[in-house]
């Protein structure tokens, strides 16, 4: 079994009586990519910053590289951080905050010297190292703080948003750069972001973040295509959550009534009468003349439109809802105002809440 | 037409506006002339009894370096000096603690810093010589918990004149610093500490950097006038150490030698200038940065 280099045990913090993390407990192997995901104010800023140490959980432990850090102060951890904002020191040149580390260590100046070349390449800013910090711009700047948390060779790096402040462009060739360089050093990441994009694009493991607690963790083919709640359904990619109550249930699959003359199915054991949230992926949703994999469910076409590269239509079902729908296909054969039967394998809806009392909405 | 907002870009052509006229008029009469009337005099041979002759002289200039006023002068910047250096112990520590609680309890330690400022200066001064006189509450104080036998003389001496100047100047050095650590990103102390640095050497290393600008602000706002405070002298430290400003007063009032109180004014000047070119040096800011 691969080794846990951080261990977080059912953390909990609460800032003047608001709690913020209500029990987050997490476990990262070395090496790994592990994004934290969700919303502003979900908790995961906190997170990080109880990890390096600049807050103090009220309940829990930190466990790192196997020791109990949850007391220690941030200098004496082994891990660094990107700050969302950078945080370079603005009185030094890029020189002088890479070797800021180094120098607290009492390096040797031609130690010092030669570890700050070598992380300037690494993040590809030769030569720029008598610059201040004011005269580079928001991408250099990212990169001289990743080279200054790298310059002591941290087991973990943390990195807040450090993309956030970027345009498009730059963020995506930094993302690809980041995962390069993450790879290449073999250091363990923990990353925050709220672009459910750069989090699929990067992790190895995702940790979908809400209101303080992890609704998900998973890699992002799990946290993709099988959602385990409605957050984590609805945050990530586009999703459709319907809700009905299993009326007829066989041998790993049940037939779930959305509402009188409607059935879809769906896979897995359950118990006649319960209530379930299914969700599917709008680009999993299928339409046309006749229904397949047992489904009875009818729409009407409510529109067409072309979004560039997909088609998004939207149907509306029986109960009022509203099916979002993208195909790769250009053009429908079905106009606006058709009623088609909708379908999709039952093996792609993921069954994100159940057994919820009858009725409830 | 056309060339008329590209000569304006250049600024080369300024307008004055008529409503800044005023503005220079005061300054012209207020500020110019009469500095203009020290430098002439102190180049004046003094007359016998009162005012100034016609003759030019260098003599004035020439006599500052009479050992007299050589003390006086080393003892007005001694004085300063450990002014500043108090003031800056006492307030430094004042002004980054109070920018660490909450905004409604800053500006309230504000206000109570400021509120003594509504009353004049010479008022609150007396207010000491009743608290520090023999049979004052100090004393009174002091011998109730046994720590004096007998009341204490703790007025008219260089102690009394240092707590007065401290007293009075303290606030200036406060609002200088507090201006530039209430500004500091924090963010940047906790990426110190965060690559290893301990409390205080993240303090060193990087706030007190970061809050030059407000340090030196506040020095050169304490330095300047307490060299040329006198009446905190003559009121707690009982006249017994000369100072500049005593000195350049008794000059004018007593001694009546117009020149030589007018060269030690312009001395006074030259030094202070010297000083803020020295702080527009060390920040590289052509206004006094920490003061909004």
């Amino acid at each position: 079994m691969p080794q846990s280099i951080l261990t977080l045990q059912n953390i909990h913090k609460s800032f003047d009586g608001a709690t913020v993390l209500d029990g987050i407990s997490l476990s990262v192997e070395a090496g790994q990519f592990v994004t934290l995901l969700g919303p502003s104010g979900c908790g995961k800023t906190t997170t990080l910053r109880i990890i390096a140490g600049l807050e103090q959980p009220d309940e829990g432990a930190v466990i790192l590289g196997g020791a109990d850090v949850t007391r220690l102060p941030p200098e004496k951890r082994a891990v660094n951080t990107v700050f969302q904002n950078y945080a370079l020191f603005p009185h030094m040149n890029v020189h002088r905050n890479i070797a800021y580390s180094l120098r607290l260590r009492r390096e040797k100046k031609d130690v010092i010297d030669k570890r700050v070349e070598e992380l300037l390449s690494i993040v590809q800013l030769e030569g720029y190292g008598r610059r201040m910090p004011a005269q580079l711009s928001g991408g250099q700047r990212q990169r001289v703080a990743i080279a200054r948390a790298l310059a002591c060779d941290p087991q973990l790096l943390l990195l807040d948003e450090p993309l956030g402040a970027l345009d498009l462009q730059l963020r995506r060739q930094m993302q690809v750069e980041l995962k390069a360089l993450q790879q290449k050093l073999g250091i363990t990441f923990i990353y925050i972001t709220h672009d459910q994009e750069e989090a699929l694009n990067m992790s190895d493991l995702i940790a979908v973040m809400n209101g303080g607690r992890f609704e998900q963790i998973g890699s992002p083919e799990d946290i993709y295509e099988r959602p385990a709640t409605r957050f984590a359904a609805q945050f990530i990619g586009q999703s459709n959550i319907l809700e009905g109550t299993v009326k007829q249930a066989m041998e790993g699959r049940a037939q779930v009534e959305l509402c009188p003359g409607n059935f879809v199915t769906v896979n897995g054991d359950f118990a006649p009468g319960e209530r379930i949230a299914l969700s599917v992926r709008a680009e999993r949703i299928d339409y046309g003349n006749a229904a397949q994999y047992g489904f009875h469910l009818t729409g009407a076409i409510k529109l067409h439109s072309y979004i560039g590269g997909v088609l998004r239509t939207t149907i509306t079902l029986p109960t009022g809802q509203e099916l979002l729908i993208t195909g790769a296909n250009p053009v429908s054969t079905y106009p606006a105002g058709c009623t088609v039967q909708v379908f999709w394998d039952p093996a792609v809806a993921a069954v994100v809440e159940r057994g919820r009392a009858q009725g409830a909405r | 037409m056309l060339g008329k907002p590209n000569a304006a870009k250049g600024g080369k052509k300024r307008v004055i506006s008529p409503t800044v006229w005023p503005l220079y008029i005061w300054t012209a009469l207020f500020v110019a002339l009469p500095l203009v009337y020290v430098v002439t005099i102190s180049f004046l041979k003094k007359d016998e009894i009162w005012g100034v002759t016609n003759q030019f002289t260098l003599g004035n200039y020439l006599s500052l370096f009479d050992p007299v006023y050589l003390k006086v002068f080393g003892q007005s910047f001694l004085v300063a000096v450990s002014t500043t250096a108090l003031t800056l112990l006492i307030g430094y520590p004042f002004a980054y603690f109070t920018a660490k609680f909450s905004p409604a309890v800053r500006s309230f330690i504000i206000l109570l810093l400021m509120a003594p400022f509504w009353v004049n200066s010479l008022l609150r001064l007396n207010g000491w010589i009743i608290l520090l006189k023999a049979n004052g509450p100090v004393n009174e104080l002091l011998m109730r918990l046994g720590l004096a036998q007998e009341p204490l003389k703790l007025l008219y001496n260089g102690g009394a004149m240092m707590l007065g100047m401290v007293y009075a100047l303290l606030p200036f050095m406060i609002t200088s610093i507090y201006n530039s650590v209430e500004k500091l990103d924090w963010s940047v102390i906790e990426a110190a500490r965060d690559l290893g640095a301990s409390p205080a050497k993240a303090f060193f290393t990087v706030t007190v950097p970061l809050t030059v600008p407000g340090i030196v602000a506040g020095c050169v706002l304490v330095f300047v006038p307490s060299m040329g405070l006198f009446f905190i002298s003559d009121l707690l430290g009982g006249a017994k150490s000369l100072l500049l400003g005593n000195l350049i007063k008794n000059e004018l009032m007593q001694a009546r030698n117009w020149p030589m109180g007018a060269t030690l004014s312009i001395a006074m000047l030259l030094f202070t200038f010297a000083f803020i070119g020295i702080y527009k040096r060390v920040t590289g800011e052509k206004t006094l940065g920490g003061i909004k």
